[in-house]
């Protein structure tokens, strides 16, 4: 189905289903722990052995020797996979580090070698006997050291509109100002995790990974095979948040090591191996300069953005939200790459705008401060409806002013003290901040096969993954609504590249597309029934595990009586992004109370108000948004993959290390969205929530803080060294 | 062999553990080459029975198998997760003579005659365990992975709380904890989520806690 027009009514309207909170139809086997995850497939393959992967000891140059006589004889081992023995392997296109180092290293942790043994304690003991002698040799882990050396790049050329230069240098009221994120690490729970079993040339392998068949094409052409000899099958996956985009060394050396021992083999990375083996979110240097009327009116925005990765890496887009989120007629919106030779750069939850907004929300509330503007009323003045550097081309949807205005009511923004340092409760200094969301939206072909048979059950079968977004509950929901029956009479498979290509999760396309697919395919099962009923499809109203038509009613399983009923089809987006650019919005508002001794920043309270088309389920979809929330809480104070600029290694390899949000750190959360529904996204009218969810809420904690104490950090995460300076003095 | 004889640890071998700890710490992740190696000449193994879920159930293990890895890989209970395998994430915890702990952290021949509770143990998909219903119906979960443990976490938690033993936000150590969120949240806090559903488990919680008064 080609989806070039805006949407008009379909039977999603009828919301019988679709957008009612739904608990997740898999919630059963995952809280009673009887959901396979990629690591725990006994069953599949018998006679499993275990893998254990070996890390660089370097961060660059080669391997001079490698020694494996010790490992080799040592209890229980059966092979061990080096790229000396691993056959010629290519590298994937979404990959830009090799996945099996030697002799050339690229990066710490990189895996050097697989050993194989009967278990994994045998596995794990082996793997610290290979005796492997490397030459280390220069490379760059600074970025702030190379920032000079920073290049365009294809992918994100230099964005320029009016005269940004000369408006900033006439601008009445400017700022300028420099700003720094950290690299941060994915840490989903589960680890990368992968068993291989060959049948012959026929390679399956139960994995963890968000974009079957991204990887399944990958690992093909990694491994020198035919697409159709990969079978990937990924039925749920302990978090990704892009870190499962790409094929990863667990899936490539389980499937070397299976071939090398004669036998199926299991791997996990260890946690320790997951930070500098795997990618990471890069860390940026942000500089943001805004020039305004008196009045508060922007006239020149400009943001420039630095990140480094290995050669032949990618961008971290930070800059790229300010193309788009506030007016002002003349821009420049610039990036640059700088190399780097730390581990592999690449997306992690929301890329370019997480980060980008992380800078941007903080420079638009020290604006409004020198505006002596309210930062709600500075972004409001600053609205547009449509693309600033392309007037003629409208938002979708743009219901930012609401968000804001409606967020600011329900959080009591008005009983905020414009002037920082000055509400305190006991030892506490409290504090109040705003930050505006904004990611857009992505449109990605995606297919889906339906089955009707004679019990009335429909099945869906797709390649695309619920990494925790709730992908099984609103595929149902959307079959359930299209072929009128129950969440009960429908069942959904995922995760296998023997089903039909999907979008995958990622970007926050995955919720709208995938079920956009669905549609696409239940349409076709709807032509396929009506014809097995003799009936009109025009006529036909499906409802109640019924179908009316001309006054005659059928139930549906009738049509179904002859065999059963395979539908297959795929959504394909046109040129509507180009006519419309369309974007999901939110407002952050956070509360936070910051010890007056110790500068240890507590958050108390969190609202987000969000305008991201229809919601397919309101429940799964509020949790992507607390769960956003939680991650931005995050970024704003607590997660920094410290670099060991000598050695060049993320130091704090581990969760002990590089600190995530815990219970204690979380307070209740609340989420508001905005009824809206969107014509230009798909047939559901639906965008995505889980990135949108991250954008601004690290900026409006980090707003909070400086209206607490008068500590303007910008240098993220806020950690209390860099408040102490503000705090009273103790008596 | 006896393992019950004394380490022949002298002062002087443990300065060269010492040092030989130190060098490891370019090898990451693991515990020290020359230990393994010692380890891996010769392999020991020992039975050990466990009470799990109810059933008794008789291991021959190499005494290097976590109680996690007993559970997951011998008797393939893989709704205990591993999620860092050092104690860091708590996806691992299981109740083990009433009290819950990170099975990661535990080598299964020390728990020889233990009763363990998993979360195969709390409930099934047809008969959930309130707890289990409860994170259902407060979607207390997302990518499911730490789920089992912020589960047999909680239904560990409200017996802790029962049993007057206070933690680091209860205003006395003497008086008896009082059941509200900062307590839940306190006690929780070695389960990571990194999904992020921490508002939403302390909400599944608190119905179970209120349910029992």
């Amino acid at each position: 189905m080609k989806f070039d027009t805006l949407a008009t009514t379909n039977p999603i309207d009828q919301m019988k289903v679709v957008g009612k909170p739904t608990t997740r139809i898999e919630g059963p086997l995952k809280t009673t722990g009887t959901a396979p995850y990629a690591y725990e497939h006994h069953d599949v393959a018998p006679n499993q052995a275990y893998g254990v992967v070996v890390g660089s000891a370097i961060a660059k140059g080669r391997i001079a020797s490698m020694n494996l006589q010790e490992a080799q004889s040592a209890p229980g081992v059966i092979a061990i996979v080096t790229a000396a023995n691993a056959g010629k392997l290519g590298k994937g296109k979404y990959n830009t580090a090799k996945l099996l180092g030697g002799p050339d290293i690229q990066h710490y942790h990189q895996a050097v070698a697989l050993v194989v043994a009967d278990t994994f304690e045998q596995a794990r003991a082996a793997a610290q006997l290979l005796d492997i002698q490397y030459v280390s040799s220069e490379g760059a882990f600074d970025l702030l050291s190379v920032r000079g050396s920073g290049a365009p790049t294809e992918e994100a050329p230099d964005t320029t509109h009016g005269d940004f230069a000369a408006a900033f240098g006439a601008a009445p009221v400017q700022f300028d100002a420099t700003y720094t994120t950290p690299d941060q690490a994915h840490s989903m729970m589960e680890p990368f995790a992968s068993i291989a079993a060959w049948q012959g040339k026929q390679l399956t392998l139960w994995t963890s990974n968000q974009m079957i068949d991204w990887s399944v094409t990958d690992l093909a052409t990694t491994l020198g095979i035919p697409k159709k000899n990969v079978r990937l099958i990924s039925p749920y996956i302990g978090g990704g948040f892009g870190g499962k985009l790409f094929l990863r060394c667990d899936a490539l050396l389980a499937a070397l090591g299976a071939r090398l021992a004669g036998r199926p083999v299991k791997v996990a990375l260890a946690r320790p191996m997951m930070f500098n083996n795997s990618t990471h979110r890069p860390a940026t240097i942000q500089r943001i300069r805004i020039g305004t009327t008196p009045a508060g009116k922007i006239t020149a925005m400009g943001h420039e953005s630095w990140s480094g990765d290995l050669p032949g890496g990618k961008l971290e887009l930070a800059a790229q939200p300010s193309k788009l989120l506030y007016a002002g007629d003349n821009r420049l919106v610039s990036m640059r790459l700088c190399t780097l030779d730390l581990p592999e750069g690449n997306a992690m939850r929301a890329p370019g705008e997480a980060s980008g907004l992380m800078a941007l929300e903080i420079a638009m509330d020290e604006m409004a401060e020198k505006l002596k503007l309210d930062p709600v009323e500075f972004r409001i003045i600053n609205d547009t409806q449509v693309d600033p550097v392309d007037p003629k081309r409208p938002f979708s949807q743009r219901h930012l002013i609401e968000c804001l205005r409606t967020g600011a009511t329900r959080f009591g923004w008005d009983k905020r003290h414009a002037q920082p340092g000055t509400q305190r409760e006991g030892r506490w200094l409290i504090g109040m901040g705003v930050g505006v969301a904004f990611r857009n939206n992505l449109q990605m072909k995606s297919g889906a096969r339906v089955r009707l048979d004679a019990s009335g059950t429909v099945t869906v079968e797709t390649d695309m993954t619920d990494i925790g977004t709730g992908s099984y509950t609103i595929i149902a929901q959307t079959a359930a609504e299209m072929m009128g029956v129950g969440l009960n009479d429908v069942v959904v498979r995922l995760g296998d590249s023997s089903f039909p290509v999907s979008s995958g999760s990622g970007g926050q396309f995955g919720g709208n597309c995938s079920t956009a697919g669905v549609y696409a395919a239940c349409v076709k099962l709807r032509e396929a029934v009506a014809q097995r009923l003799g009936i009109s499809v025009e006529d036909a109203v499906f409802v109640g595990g019924e179908v009316h038509a001309g006054g005659n009613t059928f139930a549906l399983h009738d049509a179904a009586t002859a065999g059963e009923i395979v539908a297959e089809d795929a959504i394909e987006f046109a040129e509507l992004s180009k006519q419309y650019q369309q974007s999901t919005f939110g407002a952050h508002f956070v509360e936070v109370a910051v010890d007056s001794a110790t500068g240890e920043t507590r958050v108390r309270r969190m609202l987000a108000v969000c305008a991201a088309g229809r919601i397919l389920n309101p429940t799964s979809a509020r949790s992507q948004v607390i769960g956003a929330m939680t991650m931005g809480v995050g970024a704003a104070l607590m997660e920094d993959l410290v670099v060991d600029k000598h050695l060049g290694f993320f130091v704090n390899h581990d969760l002990a290390g590089y600190e995530v949000p815990v219970h204690a750190d979380i307070p209740h959360q609340e989420v508001i969205f905005l009824d809206e529904t969107d014509p230009a996204s798909s047939p559901m009218k639906a965008k995505g929530v889980g990135e949108l969810g991250l954008c601004g809420v690290s900026a409006a904690i980090a707003n909070a803080i400086y209206n607490a104490t008068g500590a303007r950090v910008r240098e993220y995460p806020i950690t209390l060294d860099k408040v102490l300076h503000a705090l009273p003095p103790m008596i | 062999m006896d393992n019950r004889a004394p380490l022949p640890l002298s002062r002087r071998t443990l300065l060269i553990v010492g040092v030989v700890t130190a060098t490891a710490m370019v090898l990451p992740p693991f515990i020290s080459a020359k230990a393994c190696a010692a380890n891996a000449a010769r392999p020991i193994k020992s039975s050990v029975s466990l009470s799990v879920n109810g059933e008794k159930r008789d291991l021959d293990l190499d005494t290097r198998t976590t109680l996690l890895d007993a559970l997951r890989e011998h008797l393939h209970l893989t709704g205990t997760k591993k999620g860092c395998d050092h104690g860091q994430c708590g996806a691992c915890t299981v109740i083990v003579d009433g009290r819950r702990i990170n099975a990661c952290l535990t080598l299964a021949v020390m728990h020889d005659g233990a009763k363990v509770t998993t979360i195969e143990g709390l409930g099934t998909p047809e008969k959930l365990h309130p707890m289990q219903a409860a994170f259902i119906k407060h979607d207390g979960y997302q990518c499911g992975y730490c789920t089992p443990g912020q589960i047999c976490s909680a239904v560990a938690v409200l017996e802790e709380i029962r049993a007057g033993i206070p933690s680091h936000v209860s205003a006395s150590l003497t008086d008896s904890p009082q059941l509200i969120a900062s307590e839940l949240q306190e006690r929780m806090s070695g389960n990571i989520c990194r999904c992020g559903a921490y508002s939403n488990i302390i909400e599944a919680i608190t119905e179970v806690a209120e349910a029992d008064l």
